[in-house]
């Protein structure tokens, strides 16, 4: 293709790194070194490598993973490799904000300072690392590491959290949560990453924090979590494992389908939209080509019940994947991983070659051993740093290799999803669902909850309260109750407002606590349950603070595909700054305006929900307890 | 094809066809609207083959890619044709009910083995033996060229032997199957079924025939000359042997576009009289003893044009020429006037009903209906025909109707400029995206990728003859030597170079080509000349570079 970035040539760290993902270049059109007597005559390829340009991100993330940062010599060798336009490449690498384009350390540690992690002194963390290492982004004062903010890393139970990351011939990563101390982050720069590995009896430890109720009676999707060897397809199998399965050969695709819609179970993602009429209008559509994609790039902040799901129980998400691919006709199952959760895809990888090693999964997926199985496999795409990417046509270009902005909708993904074919996309706990529906039958399962809302929901407790962590309730509990399961707010202080469902949720206030959480009472409390995320706020907490932090999340999120939403976000975080600085353009009210303007405009105008809820949070945020309001003091003189 | 001068497809069929071979063209550079619609079909589904001496930047869309050696297409064609027969993947039903020739044309080819083509093309005989099982197995296939095909002195012959391989396999006369020249304009299509060739009348009705000769001498109220005229190349021998004294050149700048350009500014200089209509002053206006400044075409005067699929469309004046140029038609019809004949002033609706009423492959396109159906495709032949998606089908007919489509036995014949030790190097030419042709309409635009004119050659003979990106060297062919800074370009290979002629002012190139011409195309053969390289000194800029740290992006 002809547009360069410039003629920067591949280290040859970046071509192994590269060739272990694709194979060897076999001409020197590809990128191996010009051999004139066979290149000069003949060239294959053209489209057969352009169709490969799907693995742009996984060859990003092997030379990132490899010498820790993307560099031109290597984006113009996997252009070569992949025929794309090295511009095109380009737009891509940056649109990902995990992928480092300028020289990094192999070793990084990336510091959440996101809204439930700077509840709990991430900032405090991150001044003592600037004092100990050196300002953020740049190589430390001694050693080769570097530290850099983040935005939510998903680890908010553990809160304040943080992911170190080891690039080179095997990539090795470690989570630390709550950093008490920002010398184990100093000390993980240099080597001591052995987190991962630690002893089970550490590691159970740690999960019963992450997971208060782990291992009590009537949970049901966090059943095995802290009972079961995450590793072990035997111990899965032996806990019932599978079963659902054999269950949804019996009753055939219409009948899995049936009971689906029976149980009236809606998308845990956010946007609860019926589980069984997705399921239904993918199996019939009229391309015979289709996908199931896992959504578990999980990036709301304050979310973190996907990854404990995969990391705990990994088999149940490759089960019920294998479950939507029997009822949905579909052979191809991808999950899309969140790049910030190391664990989750080393246990995701684990379980995937366990389950094809019994036929669990591949050319012939074969419970009994009788024969007469069907095809399906599931691949691991990992993000790469970009929120958008959660919805869920921004995935699909995502997966494809481009940048992650979403597409207009219709056509619908059940129509036109990735690769242009009819495409199933469930979120993770969304599809832990479906093994109970399978097993106990639709109608049992709308039993438990309310009438609008059935099932079971994981809440994720995090911020200012004594024990947060991941929680299994029915719908129809309250937010009080949840409060009371995770021991109150922190330190006993007076409940100042709760976050509900994240950045793009909205904030509560403590007349609430009645409220029950199902989608109908939410909804109607003009809120909105979204992924589950449940922030507490004291009394004490800075809330202005919460405020500028979301708004500086969406400014930083925004695709820029949509104007409203680009120069929105912008405007509004831009706004939320002079109001905390107290120097509003005009007078106060103006700004409020000009406020209100700005949302609206990103509610009508943005082809997606990023920028049709960007200042949801905010905007209950200000009308709850806006803290923007002139001090006392300050206030003018009437 | 096969009596009239036009692509058989329609560009609606590059878009759903299952292969296409592209020979001789860099349509991505010089037809990049044709190649869009060529890039649905690739995103489709369509295999892609790309023959070319250059790995062009059409080549890096291709499946297959086949470096030939210049001028090597009839022996690449016939090892192909070869391979077709001996895997037995010929349309046998086709063959036989539709062609002549055939037998000849098997015996012929039984000794072009592809080890044989290889030989003579350079082209591995497994690539050979791997387009041809592509091409022939493909259910639809169309072959596309351009000047790489064209521009050669056996010209005619490398296009009948694009023809035999698409009789071969019946890819012609059917949706997705055919034969498409890419013309080089928005209306040199238009311009041939006018009847501005030397031997056809409008709608492509031979001049030599005299019923339909009669036919515009009825309408036209005079007689006609019973013999056919001159092609371009042939004027100029003319000129040469002094039986030419006259030149009205229309829109066309030959002091900058004809091949040999030393001969050429004698031969124009050298006439009694030179009248030159054009939107510009091109370099031949300049030597003219009469410019007339006409109206640009496609916006300042009312009319047709019709592209390489054969569609007719109305153009429309948008705004009026500045002043002093005029309408084509209005310096025609004073013209006339002075010389006694007063054709009136008909508008173009009247005299495109003329066309009609003489051309029966227009006959059925009113403006009303050019308007409403967005154009239509001839041939048309009356106010019911809805006009042919692709020419041909005829063949397909059983028992066929006449004529059959022939076979030609077809041979090998090197480039006139040999290459020798005084001449090593082949230099081929062509266009890049940003230009056209002697950059009048292109020179005046601004263009992020414009480079200006180079020699270009491949990264082995830079290194042997010691030169870098921007070092200057002088050109020498046996007609001509000029100066021209160097760029590598890895899509060469040892002993291949490139120019175009989009810089005249700064490097003719056309005064290194041959103008050894096709027989019967008259086409010169611009694309085979023999060089010699001398570098001469190096550039600052390649100076600074060799000392200079990697740039960083801008």
């Amino acid at each position: 293709m002809d547009i360069h970035v410039h003629g920067a040539a591949a280290t040859e760290e970046e071509r192994e790194a590269v060739d272990l993902l694709l194979g060897a270049a076999t001409s020197g059109w590809e990128g191996a070194s010009r051999d004139i007597a066979r290149d000069g005559r003949s060239a294959h390829g053209g489209r057969a490598s352009r169709e490969q340009r799907d693995l742009l991100l996984p060859a990003l993330h092997a030379v990132q993973d490899r010498v820790g940062w993307v560099s031109e010599g290597a984006i113009n060798y996997i252009c070569q490799r992949l025929t794309v336009p090295p511009a095109d490449a380009w737009g891509v690498v940056t649109f990902y904000h995990l992928f480092a384009t300028e020289p990094r350390p192999l070793a990084v540690a990336h510091v959440c300072d996101d809204l439930a992690c700077r509840l709990r002194g991430a900032e405090r963390i991150c001044d003592q690392l600037e004092g100990e290492l050196g300002p953020a982004g740049r190589p430390q004062r001694l050693g080769d590491g570097t530290w850099m903010r983040s935005p939510c890393l998903g680890l908010c139970e553990r809160a304040p959290a943080a992911l170190v990351v080891h690039a080179g011939p095997v990539r090795e990563t470690a989570t630390f949560g709550p950093v008490g101390d920002a010398l184990t982050i100093a000390r993980a720069l240099e080597g001591d990453t052995t987190e991962l590995f630690t002893a089970p009896a550490v590691r159970l430890a740690a999960l019963r924090r992450s997971v208060p109720q782990a291992g009590s009676a009537g949970l049901r999707l966090l059943a095995r979590v802290g009972a079961v060897d995450p590793g072990s397809l035997d111990a899965y199998r032996q806990s019932g494992g599978y079963r659902a399965l054999a269950r949804a050969i019996e009753l055939g695709p219409a009948g899995v389908i049936a009971e689906l819609t029976a149980s009236k179970l809606v998308g845990r993602g956010g946007a609860a939209f019926p589980a069984g009429r997705k399921w239904e209008a993918v199996a019939r559509a009229a391309e015979t080509k289709r996908y199931v994609i896992c959504n578990a790039d999980e990036s709301e902040p304050g979310t973190f019940k996907d990854r404990l799901l995969l990391e705990e129980d990994p088999f149940a998400i490759v089960e019920a994947m294998t479950i939507a691919g029997f009822a949905c006709g579909a052979d191809s199952g991808i999950v899309y991983l969140r790049g910030e959760y190391p664990l989750a895809e080393f246990r995701l990888r684990q379980a995937l070659v366990a389950a094809r090693g019994r036929r669990l999964l591949g050319a012939e997926v074969d419970l009994t051993g009788a024969g007469g199985g069907f095809r399906f496999d599931i691949e691991i795409r990992r993000g790469a740093g970009a929120y958008i990417c959660g919805e869920e046509t921004a995935l699909f270009n995502s997966i494809e290799g481009k940048r992650g902005e979403p597409r207009s909708k219709p056509p619908f993904p059940v129509e036109v999803g990735v690769f242009g074919k009819p495409t199933l996309v469930n979120n993770v706990e969304t599809l832990a669902n479906v093994l109970w529906i399978v097993l106990e039958g639709g109608e049992k399962f709308r039993a438990i909850g309310t009438a609008e809302s059935s099932g079971t929901k994981l809440f994720c407790l995090s911020g200012e309260v004594n024990r947060p962590g991941l929680y299994e309730v029915p719908f129809g509990s309250t937010l009080g109750d949840l409060l009371e399961l995770a021991g109150g707010v922190l330190g006993g202080r007076p409940l100042r407002a709760v976050l509900l469902g994240g950045a793009a949720g909205s904030f509560v206030g403590p007349d609430q606590l009645a409220l029950p959480l199902t989608f109908e009472a939410t909804r109607a409390a003009g809120s909105a349950l979204g992924s589950g995320v449940v922030l507490v706020y004291s009394e004490s907490a800075d809330l202005g603070d919460a405020l500028v932090r979301i708004a500086e999340f969406f400014r930083h999120e925004s695709c820029g595909q949509c104007v409203p939403c680009r120069v929105g976000t912008v405007r509004q975080a831009e706004l939320l700054g002079r109001l905390r600085r107290r120097t509003p353009l005009g007078d106060r009210a103006q700004e409020m305006a000009l406020f209100a303007e700005l949302a609206q405009a990103m509610r009508d105008a943005s082809i997606c929900g990023l920028g049709q809820t960007a200042s949801t949070a905010i905007a209950s945020g200000l009308a709850l307890f806006d803290p923007f309001q002139p001090a006392p003091s300050q206030a003018e003189p009437s | 094809m096969f009596g009239v001068g036009g692509g058989t497809s329609s560009y609606q069929e590059v878009e759903e066809t299952d292969c296409v071979l592209l020979w001789g063209s860099n349509a991505r550079e010089t037809h990049p609207i044709f190649f869009h619609h060529l890039l649905k079909g690739v995103h489709r589904g369509a295999k892609l083959i790309v023959i070319d001496p250059r790995r062009t930047t059409s080549a890096q869309w291709a499946d297959i890619w086949a470096g030939l050696d210049i001028g090597s297409d009839i022996a690449l064609s016939n090892a192909i044709a070869h391979e077709i027969l001996a895997a037995g993947l010929e349309h046998r039903e086709f063959i036989e009910h539709a062609t002549s020739g055939f037998e000849e044309f098997r015996q012929h080819v039984a000794t072009w083995t592809p080890e044989r083509g290889e030989q003579e093309t350079g082209v591995p005989a497994a690539v050979i033996r791997e387009i041809a099982h592509m091409f022939a197995s493909a259910p639809r296939a169309m072959i596309c060229w351009t000047l790489g095909i064209t521009e050669h002195h056996n010209a005619v012959d490398n296009v009948l032997a694009l023809i035999n391989l698409a009789l071969l396999c019946g890819h012609v006369g059917r949706y997705g199957s055919g034969l498409n020249p890419l013309r080089g304009q928005n209306n040199v299509q238009g311009g041939g079924d006018m009847g501005a060739i030397p031997d056809r009348l409008t709608g492509f009705q031979h001049v030599e025939n005299a019923p339909l000769r009669a036919a515009f001498e009825r309408v036209w109220g005079v007689s006609l000359p019973p013999k056919k005229g001159l092609h371009l190349s042939g004027m100029f021998d003319a000129m040469e042997h002094g039986e030419m004294k006259a030149l009205y050149v229309i829109g066309e700048n030959p002091m900058r576009s004809e091949a040999d350009q030393v001969r050429t500014r004698r031969l124009l200089e050298g006439l009694d009289c030179l009248v030159v209509q054009d939107i510009s002053l091109t370099a031949t206006a300049e030597v003219a003893d009469v410019v007339f400044p006409a109206a640009a075409g496609w916006c300042e005067s009312e009319g047709t044009v019709t592209s390489s699929e054969r569609r007719v469309q109305r153009v429309r004046m948008a705004i009026p020429p500045p002043a002093g140029a005029r309408d084509d038609l209005d310096i025609l019809f004073d013209l006339a006037r002075r010389l006694g004949h007063d054709w009136g002033r008909p508008d173009s609706e009247t005299i495109w009903n003329e066309v009609r009423s003489l051309s029966p492959v227009h006959a059925g396109m009113s403006y009303a209906r050019l308007e409403k159906e967005d154009g239509l495709q001839w041939p048309c032949y009356d106010e019911r025909h809805p006009g042919e998606l692709f020419l041909h089908s005829r063949l397909w007919e059983r028992p066929v109707l006449e004529p059959r489509a022939p076979f030609h036995v077809l041979h090998d014949e090197p480039p006139v400029d040999l290459l020798d030790a005084d001449f090593p190097f082949r230099l081929t030419t062509g266009r890049r995206l940003a230009e056209y042709n002697t950059g009048v309409q292109t020179g005046s635009y601004a263009s992020p990728t414009r480079r200006g004119e180079t020699l270009d050659l491949s990264p082995e003979d830079a290194a042997r003859l010691e030169v870098r990106n921007g070092d200057l060297v002088r050109v020498t062919s046996r007609r001509g030597s000029l100066e021209t800074p160097i760029h590598i370009d890895p899509a060469l290979r040892p002993g291949l170079t490139f120019m175009t002629f989009h810089f005249p002012e700064e490097v003719a190139t056309n005064l290194l080509t041959i103008d050894a011409t096709d027989p019967v195309s008259g086409t010169a053969e611009f694309k085979a000349a023999a060089i010699r390289i001398e570098p001469l000194r190096r550039s600052a800029a390649a100076e600074s570079a060799r000392n200079a740290v990697p740039v960083r992006r801008a």
